[in-house]
């Protein structure tokens, strides 16, 4: 007899771990000052922003670099419906996942007839797309972008502080649904599949993986999501213009190098590399543009001598996992 | 009359694209390398050019003997040093090594010659012009620039299929281990591959500068109308690159003809609408 297991000694601490985190996390309206949560809610974003590319990049082997279309597409939804049909701004980010999804679907269908690094640089297009298009809505400030107004802003909450709160809420509420699922779908029969894709593609196709459906669809669950995010960021900034929204550097460059650092296909990576990436902006964002000059080189030195991010090399050493992902088979010794 | 000119204009901003696009659709087939940082590489390459001319005094036409040598040379040091490293069966290092190369050359021209923009002087010959009919006029350096492309396109052309190193590129296209068991240093013909695409950067770099503005944020747009260039005229077609940056060149003008805000926009959806309905371009000579 033999049985397949997931959990380890590692992943229950870590899932008991996750859920302290979370605990703290939820409680720190109560322990932390305004700042805290602004940060803690932006590190929120940065942390599901770069688990949705890692779910992208990492597994299903689809490297984008035009993520930033549905950040910036999720933001102008937001403000699109607060604005002119003055859904509420909560509504308006829940909605914004499922359009995010619809609009994906044809572009999908396009730039998959990229292949590798071609495909890449056709997200980008995409991206350019709709940083050209949005700057042609004049309703929503063209070219230099809008504010919030101010009364769709107050009428969330009954005072700022309150505001504040459930924002900070939202992003945490945001961030750990789509860990949730992203832990849910790695778990799942298509999460085994994707594993196989990630390890080898064509060995995953000779076993009878249909590779393109499955990365049609993380593509697609992967827009629904960042869309969502995308939204979320552009209420806690209250300000949109086309360049921010559909910002290379802030939404893939940030994201690419939180996800290379922490660890590419692995769920631990992006949590690990957002820590890093925000310990160091902390101390290192007086320097400008030397800081993103050796942002970059970190991450090729990373790329070239520890290709599995820094939790790769616990990991692997060490056989850690923070989730119960890994199926491991228990050989029962014979009697 | 008046569109003729528009379309004309734009065959001839189409000659600087398929420059763009030639570098990169090199090393493509050569190695299949899909280098990210090649839009900075070009304005680096311009930044060179800009030195030169402030330091010597000289013309930009002047510089190119000096900015081609110098981007060969960075090409072949970066592809021995650095990206040699990165090919492999796995995509994503080349792919991630080069996006992380074009922060740090963006950010250190930024570092180094601040966000200003500049633009390169060319003196009397800005000016030139020929008149084609009573209505059209054609400037002296877009044709110029039109006519170096056209002898880029047909160099690599006639080196890819009468030279010894020609031959190399196409054998390691070919089958690389294959062409190793042959002989080839496939770490030197790889560095040369990319010595050539930095010379080809340079020459399209030092065009860029004359023509338009620029600044250390430019060159990603750069790459992406080189990578456009490329996929509609065909992935390996020489030729084909150079009508794929004319349609490109043609598109954008259309596009600014009818509502300046148009120009990028219209160039991109002509790109997509060529991937929807001929994905493989219009001069496809090998799969991607």
């Amino acid at each position: 007899m033999s049985r397949v297991e997931r959990a380890t000694r590692s992943s229950r601490i870590g899932v008991a771990l996750v859920t302290a985190a979370l605990v703290v996390l939820a409680l720190a309206p109560f322990w932390g000052d305004r700042q805290t949560l602004r940060l803690l809610a932006e590190m929120l974003t940065f942390v599901a922003l770069a688990s949705l590319w890692n779910l992208l990049a990492g597994y299903a082997g689809l490297v984008s670099v035009g993520q930033q279309a549905f950040v910036g597409l999720g933001g102008y939804l937001l403000f699109a419906l607060a604005i002119l049909f003055e859904v509420h701004p909560i509504a308006a980010i829940l909605m914004a996942g499922p359009i995010g999804a619809l609009v994906a679907v044809p572009i999908a269908l396009l730039i998959f007839r990229l292949r590798g690094a071609y495909f890449a640089i056709g997200t980008w297009v995409v991206a350019e797309v709709f940083r050209l298009l949005a700057s042609q809505i004049s309703v929503l400030g063209g070219g230099s972008g809008i504010s919030l107004p101010a009364a769709v802003v107050v009428a969330m909450a009954p005072n700022r502080q309150m505001r504040e709160f459930e924002i900070y809420w939202l992003a945490l509420a945001l961030t750990a649904i789509v860990l949730g699922a992203i832990v849910i779908l790695l778990r799942s029969r298509h999460g085994l599949a994707l594993t196989a894709i990630r390890d080898n593609e064509q060995a995953a196709q000779s076993n009878g993986i249909d590779v393109w459906r499955i990365k049609f669809i993380v593509y697609v669950l992967t827009a629904f999501g960042t869309s969502m995010i995308g939204a979320l960021i552009f209420l806690q900034k209250l300000r949109i213009s086309p360049d921010t929204a559909f910002s290379v550097n802030d939404w893939t460059a940030f994201v690419i190098f939180i996800t290379v650092i922490g660890g590419i296909g692995r769920i631990e990576g992006p949590i690990i590399g957002t820590i890093i990436f925000f310990v160091l902006r902390q101390t290192l964002a007086e320097l400008g543009s030397l800081y993103l000059l050796m942002m970059g080189a970190v991450a090729i030195v990373v790329m070239l001598w520890a290709p599995r991010g820094l939790w790769g090399i616990f990991a692997e050493r060490l056989g850690w996992q923070a989730m119960p992902l890994r199926r491991h088979l228990m050989l029962e010794k014979k009697p | 009359m008046q569109w003729f000119n528009v379309v004309l204009q734009g065959v001839l901003i189409g000659g600087l694209y398929a420059m763009f696009a030639a570098g990169l659709s090199l090393i493509f087939g050569v190695m299949r390398l899909v280098n990210i940082a090649h839009g900075d590489l070009i304005v680096l390459a311009a930044y060179i050019s800009l030195m030169v001319t402030q330091a010597l005094g000289v013309d930009p036409l002047t510089s190119l003997l000096f900015v081609v040598p110098v981007m060969a040379l960075i090409g072949y040091a970066l592809q021995r040093g650095l990206l040699n490293r990165t090919l492999g069966d796995d995509l994503l290092p080349p792919l991630l090594v080069t996006f992380g190369l074009s922060i740090i050359i963006q950010n250190g021209l930024l570092e180094l010659f601040t966000a200003d923009s500049r633009r390169l002087q060319a003196g009397p010959i800005e000016i030139q012009t020929f008149q084609l009919t009573p209505s059209v006029w054609v400037g002296a350096l877009p044709l110029i620039q039109f006519a170096v492309a056209v002898a880029v396109i047909a160099g690599l052309q006639a080196l890819f299929y009468k030279t010894t190193l020609g031959r190399a590129f196409r054998a390691t296209s070919d089958d690389q281990s294959v062409a190793q068991l042959m002989g080839l240093d496939t770490r030197h013909v790889f560095a040369m591959a990319m010595a050539l695409s930095l010379a080809i950067v340079g020459i399209a770099g030092v065009f860029l500068a004359i023509r338009t503005n620029f600044d250390p944020a430019i060159g990603p747009a750069r790459l992406i109308f080189g990578f456009e260039a490329v996929i509609i005229g065909g992935l390996g077609s020489m030729w084909g690159t150079l009508a794929g940056g004319i349609i490109l060149g043609i598109s954008q003008a259309i596009g600014a003809q009818i509502d300046p805000g148009l120009q990028l926009l219209a160039g991109h959806i002509v790109f997509l609408a060529i991937l929807a309905v001929r994905p493989q371009g219009l001069f496809p000579k090998v799969s991607g």
